[in-house]
């Protein structure tokens, strides 16, 4: 028996495990407050202000340089010269301080580049100062959002307290039908549990359905959690997710060290070295509460605003018109978003009074769209690209919205004034729907504009 | 701009209800994230989006009491900051957004989970907020919480996380 009276073999759920493991704990109950040592942590454009409340604690040197990740993603690049004076202060504290992993301006979203960078991997804890670190739960990782003056202290300290949370099981069966999307099965999740429907708790994927998922929008799943309240999700890493894993190692040498790739070695080896290191629940896992969704009986949905759980079927939208169309973020903002779009708008345009933005979430989904010669065909279909990056998401720069302006997203929150003014309002869908509506200058099914 | 107030003591205040789900991005809009962090450069946007005149009203000691969920969505910890030093003492609520309850007790604004107390405080009265006896008192009611561990409490005491952790480095 542990001090907390559970016997050590107590079959445990991904949570438990993950925060063991990062505690240095045999066993931890749920519940349980535990000292965790994360093995990456990430911040962004509020690296600076992170770094300002941490020079307080008088250290010369930060304690983990070798576990930080820093990428400028929000507002890149700098739309005024307060936020270029940030910049710049970012890139002096990560030269001075030798963070290990430091991606610029234009190279993408954090969530979306330290994914295909490898920096975070299957059983890794990441904490980071972003509500959507939840993410890396689609690598098999525990991703938790913490607030800036707790990511000082991790900086000082190497570790934080977390809760050991409840978890809650949610079984996938079946397919996604046509231009159906995980975008539709998360807001129709969101829609069903509720905006606080996994409040405090780990959101624990599992079942048949998760196979015939992508990588991608596995990925858009995982994330969209966050909307849900959860403090983590999780998705069970399989050998797709490994091999995408080692090959990005194999091209990254001394990533990650002790855990990455030698140069040479075989993409097999690479990956069952991943696979030992990954974590998996347990069957008869401890579970607050369980949910099953089948997804053949998902269908296209829209957050209405100002709720992410305001939730309704496409068809049941009575033509409301649309001035954006935006395409991007670390929820949708992926190759697979790109070619959801790609597969509507190409050969067709955006409706008089309707414009559309499209941020990739990384460089290399850009050069992917470009050499696939999507960018040029979107282009021509009235589509203007920003920079890789978060965008116009939190309202930023990059295509914010007047007052009255109504826009249609791919993004993840409709809050009453997040994109722009507060007499705005953003309908959240896929990509698929997003183009779709461009093209008809109203909320639309992909339908409706492709036959 | 009026400042924090001690919670470490029982302080009194006004009420000001707001509804649910209430999330960072009207606490404290996006368009100010990456340019505006100190307490008093924060202060002045508290609750902009939500209700514009909040600063103006508002004075040291107040409480805010909303529904559920709390402070969701975005990890910006100005949403704690701006409310603690436009002045107000707690928030009171049937539930919290997770990282911003985090943040709000590492910045020593009292984030306090109290259906009872939602249900009967009205916009305007006159509350006290005692965190050492876990109780809001309206008159003669008494409306008791979940008392904060020793831990949490003995932050809150030492000023919040950051002059903690000061102390925590300084004794080794």
């Amino acid at each position: 028996m542990t001090e907390h009276g559970r016997p050590a073999d107590t079959a445990r759920n991904f949570a438990q495990k993950a925060l063991a493991r990062a505690a240095g704990e045999e066993a931890v109950a749920v519940g349980q407050i535990v000292d965790a040592r994360p093995d990456i942590v990430l911040s962004h454009d509020n690296t600076a202000p992170i770094a300002e409340i941490w020079r307080q604690f008088g250290q010369e040197r930060v304690s983990i340089p070798e576990r930080m990740a820093v990428t400028l993603d929000h507002a890149v690049p700098a739309p005024t010269v307060r936020h270029a004076r940030n910049h710049a202060e970012v890139r002096a504290f990560v030269a001075e301080q030798g963070v290990a992993h430091f991606f610029e301006v234009g190279r993408g979203i954090c969530h979306q580049v330290l994914s295909e960078e490898a920096v975070v991997l299957p059983g890794d804890v990441i904490l980071g100062s972003d509500s959507h670190t939840p993410h890396f739960g689609w690598l098999g990782a525990f991703g938790a959002g913490v607030g800036r003056s707790e990511m000082a202290v991790i900086w000082a300290t190497g570790e934080l307290w977390l809760r050991v949370p409840e978890s809650i099981r949610i079984r996938l069966e079946g397919v996604l039908g046509e231009w159906v999307t995980t975008k539709d099965v998360a807001l129709t999740l969101i829609g069903e549990l509720g905006a606080d429907g996994a409040l405090y708790r780990s959101v624990e994927f599992a079942g048949p359905g998760i196979e015939g998922l992508s990588l991608d929008s596995r990925a858009a799943l995982v994330n969209m959690m966050a909307e849900m309240g959860a403090k983590n999700a999780y998705m069970p890493p399989d050998d797709d997710v490994f091999r995408y894993l080692a090959e990005r190692l194999l091209a990254r040498p001394g990533r990650r060290a002790g855990r990455g790739a030698e140069p040479g070695e075989a993409a097999a080896e690479v990956a069952a070295r991943l696979e030992e290191g990954a974590l998996h629940p347990d069957p008869g896992a401890e579970y607050a509460a369980g949910h099953r969704l089948d997804l053949s009986r998902v269908e296209p949905r829209v957050a209405r605003p100002h709720q992410v759980d305001d939730t309704v079927g496409v068809g049941e939208l009575d033509s409301v018109r649309v001035d954006q169309a935006f395409i991007g973020t670390c929820t949708n903002g992926r190759i697979e978003d790109l070619g959801a779009v790609h597969r509507v708008m190409a050969g067709r345009r955006t409706a008089p009074g309707t414009r559309m933005v499209i941020v990739p979430a990384s460089s290399e989904v850009w050069s992917e769209a470009l050499s696939r010669g999507w960018v040029a065909d979107l282009a021509a279909a009235g589509a203007v690209f920003g920079t890789p990056g978060c965008g116009p998401c939190m309202g930023n720069h990059l295509g914010v919205l007047a007052p009255g302006e109504v826009c249609i997203s791919s993004a993840n929150r409709n809050f009453q004034g997040r994109m722009g003014d507060r007499g705005s309002e953003v309908y959240l869908a896929s990509p698929a729907v997003v183009a779709a509506s461009a093209v008809a200058g109203r909320i639309v099914h992909p339908r409706e504009v492709t036959e | 701009m009026t400042g924090p107030v001690d919670v470490a003591r029982p302080f009194r205040g006004r009420v000001f209800r707001y509804g649910d789900h209430v999330n960072t991005d009207v606490i404290f809009p996006g368009r100010y994230t990456y340019t505006k962090s100190r307490p008093e450069e924060v202060a002045p946007h508290a609750l902009e989006d939500l209700d514009p005149t909040f600063v103006e009203r508002v004075r040291p000691g107040d409480v805010i009491v909303a529904g559920w969920n709390w402070g969701c969505g975005s990890s910006r910890e100005q949403a704690a900051v701006c409310l603690r030093y436009a002045g107000v003492g707690a928030v009171v609520a049937r539930s919290f957004g997770r990282i911003f309850y985090r943040n709000a007790l590492n910045n020593g604004l009292l984030a306090i989970v109290c259906p009872e107390a939602v249900d009967a405080l009205e916009e305007g009265g006159e509350v006290e907020v005692d965190l050492e006896a876990s109780a809001i008192r309206r008159g003669e009611a008494v409306f008791g919480f979940s008392p904060f561990s020793p831990a949490v409490r003995s932050m809150i005491a030492a000023g919040g996380l950051i002059e903690q952790t000061k102390r925590r480095l300084a004794t080794g």
